[in-house]
Parts: structure tokens; C-alpha cells; sequence
């Protein structure tokens, strides 16, 4: 359960984020969808203490983020390409990412295998360095990492920009399978309304900081946000 | 066009965070531009007069071109070294209704007035005239000059073809050498034969075209190769290398701390910017042979202590000075990740001490200048550890200025900042003045001691130390992650 209360945050004058309250319940496919500079990335950079809020906070499984850091043990993320380290291969990082997380290296091998039809034979044993892959293969491996050592709470923000479609496919049916058992808490940012329809059981709709909907998704929820878009 | 061109690139240089941020290492920058442009031109006024003083019965003219061979050769290695190649963000112009022939044009243009060009001027032209005030020959000296003007921007060019080729780079250090050899053994005189040629210059003006056309060759050279650069697949597509992995295995005996230590030495073999500074352990490994050769350096302790502290910890200061900005670009991922600072620091200190105690043990030749010299080193090395590990470290903590990994290092400030160049002061300095107090006041042994109680007491509270630094990162978190954030 993510509680979040009194959020807001302030550039200067500019109130760029303002929540009252929203409470995510363990276990929910949960999506953030807003036109640019609504405040999903912000919302989700205070969630992992990145940046400090203004006023109030967020409660991450009993752990007030800014306070605490054991929130730290069960919450995977992967918010852009600066959180990869360029000079490592996908193995490396991987490795090093496992190693953080309390994987060695042959669970760290057992992990990937799971993903070898995600990666499509175009990450592991390429010899080639993160950042002389291409930015969607990137995204794969940023991903993937964010899901290493058993998360409870997954956090990506637009994850499905820059993959290519069969990816998408395969993300949309991965992110699935980890919200089944109702154990893993997803959160996910995006623009593209149909894939995050299809993913998340609740969307929430947030316009220049502000929470505008709050929707449980149905058969009418893509009509209804894209009606709300088309301004 | 020209304009909008000139327009782009104020505006590039100026609005650049790099720019905006270090005002104060843009003056200091500056004020060495302006002194080597004060000595050049007190040297080009004063050489002539000097050179006649000296050498009475030889003509000035024909003993400066007799050296010119050494000062075009010393300018490219220079240049090679230090010049940035002209660079103009040319992806966006692309597309445009631009002439790609204007936009190489212009690049070469610009490249023709770099600083690098204007340094040698300051030179050449107040000696130019002089020599005519001196009743030389206005023509020839006009030629003269004319022709040095055509060297200089030959050079620009011919720099510019070489494009950091390690080869060529070979190749003049090689000319340099063999032309100076070659000379002192009375084998041949090729820098005074490459002199005779600039003497023709002199008595026949009209030689000066044959550096013209060599001008011209290389800027065609020039065009044509950077005309077939302006295309997308040019600049995107850089030979991407393969990766080399190799068995780091052996740092898993340090334990928890291990991935961190792991990535670093990876962080420090593969990015062209830490690869650079690995030269610096060699030049700070022989950093001892420039004092200890020399015998007014022999009892001057206080020397002893600047080479050990140096020699032992050139590591730890190019390194050390820059954390936690080398993780810059990821920074945001670390401090997601569930790790403990004090383990990320740790590393670091483990990395430091490691290096330290190597280059000690790779210094211990030394000892052939006297068993003191060891002593000393030894003393350094344990003050390394103990001291100049933690007030580095924690330095780092002041530390805002993201370092993009994929530039060269010589003379490359980006990440520095005023800290940088305070920090130097308690690390190098306070040992030295201590040391020298003390061994004025008591004696060399009870120096040596000091230092290593110094050490040893860090070495001691190395715990507490480590958790007081850890704080002050904790608490400069945000900022630094806002900082690393930000583009050069």
C-alpha cells in the first residue's frame, strides 16, 4: 500500500504538483496518465526520495520515503536512461544491479532467463556497452533491472516509448503476469492511453499537478479518457 | 548567412551552464591567455636585441629561423595535445535550406582564428618589426612574416587532418628527437637546414608563395574531407567497440563492498576520461626524479614530504577529488537502489588506500636517494591513508558539477570548481609546512613521527570519520542529484 497525503511540490511560485491524498493498495496496476508537465515524473521522483516535496508525504509500505530508506529493499524503479551506467555491459549491470539486491550471479543468469523472449536476442552476449546500445534496447534492460530481487512495488515511467511493437506486446503481457497474484504494486506513467488501458486496473488523470480522474478501468475508460485528451 | 552562423555560436558559448557556472575558472583562464600573450610580445620586441647581445657576430634573423624547426615541430605537439578540434552543432542545420559547403566553410573559417593561432603573432610580429627598424629589408621581412602567418595557419590545418592520430603524434615526437640528436652529435643540422630555408625567404620575398600554396593544399585536404562528414550517418554512426570483459573476481574478498568496487575499475578502464588520468600515475610516480636528481634538493626534507604525499597519492587526488561526481550520470539510480552510503564510500576509501600503498611499494627505488627519502615516503603514505583519504572525500560532499565520462582529461575542467582548487591546499600543503616546522624546530625524526601519528589517528577513528562523511553527503542528497542532473 502506497499512501500518499498533503502532497505538493513547488518550484518557486509554480505549484508543479498538489495531492491530497491517493492511496494505492497492494497489489494494483496503477496508472498515471497526463499531458506534458502534469507532474507524473515528479510525482514518482518524490516517491523515490529523488526530490523532496514541499509539504507532506509519502508512505511506502509503512516506510515514509523521505525519512526512511528500507522502502529501498522491495521497491524497483526505472524512471530514464541515467539510471544505466554506460560503461557496463547488460551483464555487468545486471550483476551489479543483483548484487545490490541480494542476487548472486547464478540467480542473477535464472532471472534473465525469464526474459529471454523480451531481450529478442538483442541484449545478452552481444558484447557491446550500455550506451552504445540503442535507446530502446536500453529501456529492456533499465526494465528489467527495475524487476531484480523481488520487488513489491515497480515503478516505470513511460515504459512503453521507444520499444518497438512486438516489445510492447511482450511488456504489456509481462507487467500482467506480476500483478496476477495481487502481491506487486505496478506503476506505471504513459501517454499512450490504449496500452495503459490495457495494463492498469485504475488510471488516474493528473492535469498541471492536480488529480482530475480517478478511474477503474472498464470497457469505456479508453473512450472516456480520450474524450477528456481531445480538447 | 555568416551572421546567423556567428549568432548560433555566441549564443552556444555563452548560454552554456559550463560558461554560466565558472565564471571565475573563465578569468583564471583568461589571465594565462593574456600572460603568455604578454610574454610572447616582450619576447618578440626584446628577442632581437637579446639575440644580438648575446651572439654578436651572428645575424638574429638567421639564429631565430634556426630554431624554428623545434618551435613549428614543439607548436603541432602542442596543438595535438591541447587544441580542440572546431566543432559547430551541425545536426540541426541539416535539413535546412543551408549550403553544406558554407557550413564546412565556415567551420575551417573558425577553426583558422583560434586561439592557438594568435599566440605565435604575438611573436612573430613585433619581431617582424624590429627587424625592419633595423635596417633589414622591408620586403623580405614582410615575406618573413608573411610566410610565419602561413606556417601558423598550416598547422591549424594540418592539425586538424590529423585529427588526434597517435601516429603522426609519434611521428613529431620522433622528429623532435632525432632533429636534436642528430644535431648534438654533428651528424647533420637539419633544424639549421630547415632555417636556411626560412633565410631564402628573407633574401627572396617571393618564396613566401610556396607556403601559400601549402596552405592551400591543406585547407583543400580539409574541405574535402569534412564535406563528405556532413551527413547523419557520419556523426552518429562511431565505431561502437566491443566490449571487453575481464575477470574481476578477485575484488569479491572485500565482500559487501565489492559490486562498488567492481564498477569503478571498470569506471576507470573504460571511459576515455579516467583512462587519461592514468597516465598522471606515471608522472606522479616519477614526480621524485625531478627533485631528487638535483643536489640542492638533497637535505631539503620538506621536498621529500611534496614527492611522497604526490608520488603516493596522485591516485587518490585524481580520483578522489571527483567523487562523488564520476557516478554523476547515474547518480539518480544509485540513490534509488537500496545501498548504504557508508558502503558506496567505503569503496571508494578502499580503492584509494589500495592505490596508495601500491604506488609506495612502486616507489621504494627511491631509496637509492637515501634511506631518509624512504622514511619520508613511508610517513606520506600512512598520512595518505589516515588523512588526506577523508578530508578528500569529504570534500566530495561539496561536490555539484556533473563530469561527462567520454572527454579527454588534459585540461579538461569540466566538474571542477573552486573546491577543487581549495582542496589541494590541506593535502599537499599542511603536511609540507608541518613537517617543516617541526623538523626546523625539533629534529627529522620527531617530523617523520608527527606525520605518522597524524596517519595513524585517522587510520584509528577511520569508523567515525566515515560516518561523519557519510552525513554530510546524506544531507547534500538533493542537491546533488538536482546538480548531476544538469547538462554541461
Amino acid at each position: 500500500m502506497i499512501q500518499t497525503t498533503q502532497l505538493s511540490k513547488k518550484y518557486g511560485p509554480v505549484e508543479v504538483l498538489h495531492i491530497d491524498a491517493l492511496e494505492i493498495p497492494t497489489g494494483q496496476s496503477f496508472g498515471l496518465v497526463g499531458n506534458n508537465g502534469a507532474g507524473k515524473t515528479t510525482f514518482f521522483n518524490i516517491l523515490l526520495d529523488l526530490v523532496r516535496p514541499t509539504t507532506g508525504s509519502i508512505i511506502n509500505h509503512d516506510f515514509q520515503v523521505n525519512t526512511t530508506e528500507e522502502w529501498k529493499t522491495f521497491t524497483g524503479s526505472f524512471i530514464d536512461e541515467s539510471f544505466l551506467i554506460g560503461y557496463l555491459t547488460p551483464e555487468e549491470y545486471f550483476e551489479f544491479i543483483g548484487d545490490l539486491r541480494g542476487l548472486n550471479k547464478a540467480d542473477v543468469k535464472t532471472f534473465l532467463t525469464f526474459f529471454e523472449e523480451f531481450f529478442n536476442g538483442e541484449i545478452v552476449g552481444r558484447k557491446k556497452y550500455l550506451r552504445d546500445l540503442s535507446k530502446g534496447n536500453q529501456k529492456k534492460v533499465g526494465i528489467v533491472a527495475s524487476m531484480m530481487g523481488n520487488p513489491k512495488v515497480i515503478i516505470l515511467d513511460e515504459p512503453f516509448a521507444n520499444l518497438d511493437p512486438t516489445t510492447q506486446i511482450r511488456l504489456k503481457k509481462i507487467i500482467k503476469e506480476l500483478t496476477e497474484n495481487r502481491e506487486i504494486t505496478v506503476l506505471i506513467s504513459s501517454h499512450d492511453l490504449t496500452h495503459v488501458t490495457e495494463v492498469c486496473e485504475r488510471i488516474v488523470v493528473l492535469e498541471k499537478g492536480n488529480i482530475v480522474k480517478d478511474i477503474e478501468t472498464s470497457a469505456e475508460t479508453l473512450q472516456e479518457l480520450e474524450s477528456y485528451f481531445a480538447v | 548567412m555568416i551572421a546567423h552562423f556567428l549568432k548560433l555560436e555566441w549564443k552556444q558559448y555563452f548560454r552554456s551552464s559550463y560558461w554560466q557556472k565558472s565564471i571565475f575558472l573563465n578569468i583564471l583562464l583568461g589571465f594565462f591567455a593574456l600572460y603568455f600573450m604578454a610574454s610572447f610580445l616582450i619576447i618578440g620586441i626584446g628577442g632581437y636585441y637579446i639575440l644580438k647581445d648575446q651572439f654578436p657576430e651572428q645575424d638574429p634573423l638567421v639564429l631565430v629561423n634556426g630554431f624554428l624547426m623545434y618551435v613549428i615541430v614543439g607548436d603541432l605537439i602542442f596543438r595535438y595535445i591541447m587544441q580542440k578540434l572546431p566543432v559547430m552543432n551541425i545536426k540541426p542545420l541539416l535539413i535546412l535550406p543551408v549550403n553544406k559547403k558554407k557550413i564546412v566553410h565556415f567551420i575551417l573559417t573558425k577553426s583558422s582564428l583560434s586561439i592557438f593561432n594568435l599566440f605565435g603573432l604575438f611573436f612573430y610580429i613585433p619581431f617582424a618589426v624590429v627587424l625592419i627598424v633595423n635596417g633589414y629589408d622591408t620586403a623580405g621581412a614582410l615575406a618573413w612574416l608573411f610566410s610565419m602567418i602561413l606556417v601558423i595557419q598550416s598547422a591549424n590545418f594540418f592539425n586538424f587532418l590529423v585529427n588526434k592520430n597517435n601516429k603522426v603524434f609519434a611521428g613529431l615526437l620522433a622528429i623532435l628527437i632525432i632533429g636534436y640528436s642528430i644535431e648534438k652529435f654533428e651528424v647533420f643540422n637539419l633544424a639549421g637546414f630547415i632555417g636556411e630555408g626560412f633565410d631564402a625567404v628573407y633574401a627572396n620575398p617571393i618564396y613566401a608563395l610556396l607556403f601559400l600554396v601549402l596552405l592551400i593544399v591543406l585547407y583543400n585536404f580539409n574541405y574535402k574531407q569534412l564535406r563528405n562528414e556532413v551527413y547523419l550517418d557520419a556523426l552518429i554512426s562511431q565505431e561502437v567497440k566491443e566490449a571487453k570483459s575481464f575477470d574481476l573476481a578477485f575484488t569479491d574478498r572485500f565482500g559487501d563492498i565489492a559490486p562498488f568496487i567492481k564498477n569503478d575499475l571498470r569506471l576507470i578502464v573504460r571511459n576515455k576520461r579516467t583512462k587519461s588520468s592514468l597516465w598522471m600515475l606515471l608522472m606522479g610516480l616519477l614526480y621524485g626524479l625531478i627533485f631528487y636528481t638535483q643536489p640542492i634538493y638533497a637535505d631539503k626534507e620538506w621536498v621529500f614530504v611534496l614527492v611522497g604525499i604526490f608520488s603516493t597519492g596522485v591516485f587518490l587526488m585524481n580520483f578522489g577529488q571527483f567523487i562523488p561526481a564520476w557516478d554523476s550520470s547515474y547518480y539518480k539510480m544509485l540513490m534509488s537502489q537500496n545501498i548504504k552510503y557508508e558502503r558506496y564510500l567505503k569503496s571508494k576509501f578502499m580503492i584509494m588506500t589500495i592505490s596508495v600503498v601500491l604506488l609506495f611499494l612502486l616507489g621504494i627505488p627511491y631509496v637509492y636517494f637515501g634511506w631518509k627519502v624512504l622514511a619520508v615516503h613511508f610517513a606520506a603514505m600512512i598520512y595518505n591513508i589516515g588523512v588526506n583519504t577523508h578530508v578528500i572525500m569529504f570534500g566530495g560532499s561539496f561536490n555539484r558539477k556533473k563530469i561527462n565520462l567520454d572527454e579527454k582529461a588534459a585540461f579538461n575542467y569540466q566538474g571542477t570548481g573552486a573546491v577543487q582548487w581549495l582542496i589541494g591546499i590541506p593535502l599537499m600543503l599542511f603536511p609540507m609546512a608541518l613537517f617543516g616546522l617541526i623538523s626546523w624546530l625539533v629534529n627529522f625524526e620527531t617530523a617523520v613521527i608527527t606525520l605518522l601519528v597524524l596517519g595513524f589517528a585517522g587510520i584509528a577513528f577511520h569508523k567515525n570519520l566515515m560516518k561523519f562523511i557519510t552525513h554530510k553527503y546524506q544531507e547534500s542528497k538533493y542537491k546533488m542529484i538536482h546538480a548531476f542532473n544538469q547538462e554541461n
